[in-house]
């Protein structure tokens, strides 16, 4: 593979707090348009490897690439190129549905023009046109985690990393939710998400597992099934963890 | 950046609490000072012990209570009557005047009133015996214009810049200094720890824009809302108070502006060490507007403090805020005469922003 078409690049990605290691030696390479999932119990230190990747916190050491450009001295450049959907809901709970789409469309330069021709679309998608102008405040937490998701990828940027994005959804508004992953990846948007949901992790073309900080497996979902001879990823995992 | 400031303000116009803050607290604020806060005498519960009831004594009597600072309560026939007086707690001050004022007092020699303050109110008591002292020593030279004092040492007191020693030319300052400190520096650390609270933070780091911006999108819209509550607040103390502006208006918001930034930059060092909007909110209030109220020399003259409170209040910006403030506005003094206040603040505003920035900047990794 060259370098376009692998989207995100890790080789021995180490963070340490102190003395504490979050990451101990990630080595991982996602290919674009590809559905990577980051599975972990909580603590394994998924979120200190995503907010590295999205430029938010330096790593302690390792070669790492993302879109293409070097975390160390591009962080600018990535930031331009990918969308980041955080664990916390990230949307304003003062501002409208309409508001919340043109500010994040405005932080990512995008002209007016875009902004209300992809704020359209995104409404349009959601079913949420007549309610363009509601405080997201008043929205249940599904419909709120829809928008959220789109408008991470409002500015099509060319890797989203969604941090949790489902947690305390309902099982129906789940499975809504990966199809508007599978859509984004049918875009081409390369989408690294992490979850705690086992079910979610078949949906992922390839998935890596998280113990302790360190990647203790990392492939597709049947082969992982075949390799630990498990019916289910939650087996899987469930092996692994302990 | 343009939608960043956008979104700011619809943030503080949607929120209840932020607008009584920014708009509505200023002016109560302006106002209790100004009423409350006074070392004027108005109406001061005095009783009168005339011992005499002669044509003289009662003149004077009616030259005390005409004055318009005290207000007859009673009136006292026996000495056991006083103290019964002062713990009814209905008068301030007893005026005792003694046995054949008239006769002694055109004969000159030694008439005599007694002034009893209760001075359980130590800054009232003085102020009273002050005034009562003021009154009758008028009175003798209006009867006895000929009359020469034993000794003839004149002092003659004239009051500069503020001759009918109004208390509103102290406190408008002062509160200028407080409602900006409260609105940019507590209004921007709790605006900031808002963003980090829900998490929106995380997401504006990850997004293109630059730290420097993100800042300076969140700080423009209290920069614009405090310079509008610095202008209401000099307009409403001119218009309810009279307050004066002898110096040059530009100059005044000028130093206003700079003050303003400064105490952004305190806001933002403040929010950088809080977690929460609580945390943000009562760091600004104990770290921030205490200090000012008490050491900045707004209520508590610097001069009677202990030296070490002095040596502090140094550290306090606003001090040097409120005496640029006042010399403008009472003083009309022009900047060559504020411009060492104006660069010790000047300083602050480096120091403080150098700082939050490296903080700012220390979070990120």
């Amino acid at each position: 593979m060259n370098d376009k078409q692998i989207a995100i690049k890790s080789e021995n990605l180490v963070k340490k707090f102190g003395n504490f290691v979050a990451n101990d030696h990630l080595t991982f390479e996602v290919a674009q348009g590809e559905i990577f999932g980051f599975l972990g119990a909580n603590g394994a230190g998924k979120t200190t490897a995503i907010k590295i990747l999205c430029g938010i916190s330096k790593p302690t050491s390792g070669n790492i690439r993302v879109a293409g450009f070097d975390v160390y001295t591009e962080n600018e450049k990535i930031k331009k190129n990918i969308g980041y959907m955080s664990q916390r809901f990230s949307l304003y709970e003062e501002l409208s549905i309409w508001e919340n789409l043109r500010f994040y469309g405005g932080i990512y330069g995008l002209s007016a023009k875009t902004i209300r021709e992809r704020s359209e679309a995104v409404l349009k998608r959601l079913g949420l046109e007549d309610q363009r102008n509601a405080h997201v405040r008043s929205l249940p937490l599904g419909w709120k985690q829809k928008l959220a998701f789109s408008v991470a990828i409002l500015h099509r940027p060319g890797i989203v990393f969604l941090d949790e994005p489902t947690g305390g959804v309902d099982p129906i508004t789940r499975r809504q939710f990966w199809d508007l992953i599978y859509e984004a990846a049918a875009d081409g948007i390369t989408v690294f998400v992490t979850t705690h949901y086992m079910d979610e992790a078949e949906y992922c073309q390839r998935v890596s597992i998280m113990v302790d900080g360190r990647i203790v497996a990392l492939d597709k979902p049947t082969a992982l099934k075949n390799t630990y001879s498990c019916k289910s990823m939650e087996e899987v995992f469930l092996k692994l963890a302990r | 950046m343009e939608a960043f400031i956008k979104k700011e303000f619809f943030h503080i116009f949607r929120d209840v609490r932020s607008m009584m803050i920014l708009f509505g607290m200023p002016i109560v604020q302006l106002l209790v000072f100004g009423f409350a806060i006074s070392t004027e005498l108005n109406n001061a519960g005095i009783a009168i012990y005339d011992q005499s009831r002669d044509p003289m004594s009662k003149q004077l009597v009616q030259k005390i209570v005409s004055s318009g600072y005290f207000e007859l309560q009673q009136v006292f026939s026996t000495n056991a009557e006083i103290e019964a007086g002062f713990k009814s707690g209905k008068i301030k001050a007893a005026i005792v005047i003694g046995k054949d004022f008239e006769k002694h007092f055109i004969q000159q020699d030694g008439a005599q009133i007694q002034i009893i303050a209760d001075a359980s109110d130590p800054n009232t008591a003085s102020i009273i015996s002050n005034y009562l002292q003021g009154i009758t020593r008028a009175f003798q030279a209006e009867k006895l214009p000929n009359l020469k004092l034993p000794v003839e040492i004149k002092t003659e007191s004239r009051l500069l810049y503020n001759p009918e020693m109004r208390s509103v030319f102290m406190f408008v300052p002062g509160t200028i200094a407080i409602i900006l400190m409260l609105v940019s520096a507590m209004m921007t650390s709790i605006s900031i720890a808002r963003e980090k609270e829900t998490g929106t933070m995380e997401i504006l780091l990850a997004s293109p824009l630059k730290p420097w911006q993100i800042i300076l999108g969140k700080v423009t819209p209290y920069v614009i809302l405090s310079f509008i509550n610095a202008m209401t607040i000099v307009v409403v103390a001119w218009l309810v108070f009279e307050m004066p502006i002898k110096g040059s208006f530009l100059l005044l918001m000028g130093e206003a502006i700079l003050f303003i930034v400064m105490s952004l930059t305190l806001g933002i060092l403040i929010s950088t060490v809080s977690p929460t909007q609580q945390v943000a909110m009562l760091l600004s209030m104990f770290a921030l507007m205490l200090p000012t109220i008490l050491l900045s020399g707004f209520i508590f003259p610097i001069e009677n403090m202990p030296v070490v409170l002095q040596g502090i209040s140094n550290i306090m910006p606003s001090r040097w805020f409120i005496i640029i403030m006042k010399s403008i506005m009472v003083k009309g003094s022009g900047f060559m005469y504020v411009w060492k206040e104006t660069l010790i603040i000047l300083g602050m505003t480096v120091f403080f922003g150098i700082l939050s920035i490296k903080k700012f900047k220390i979070r990120l990794s």
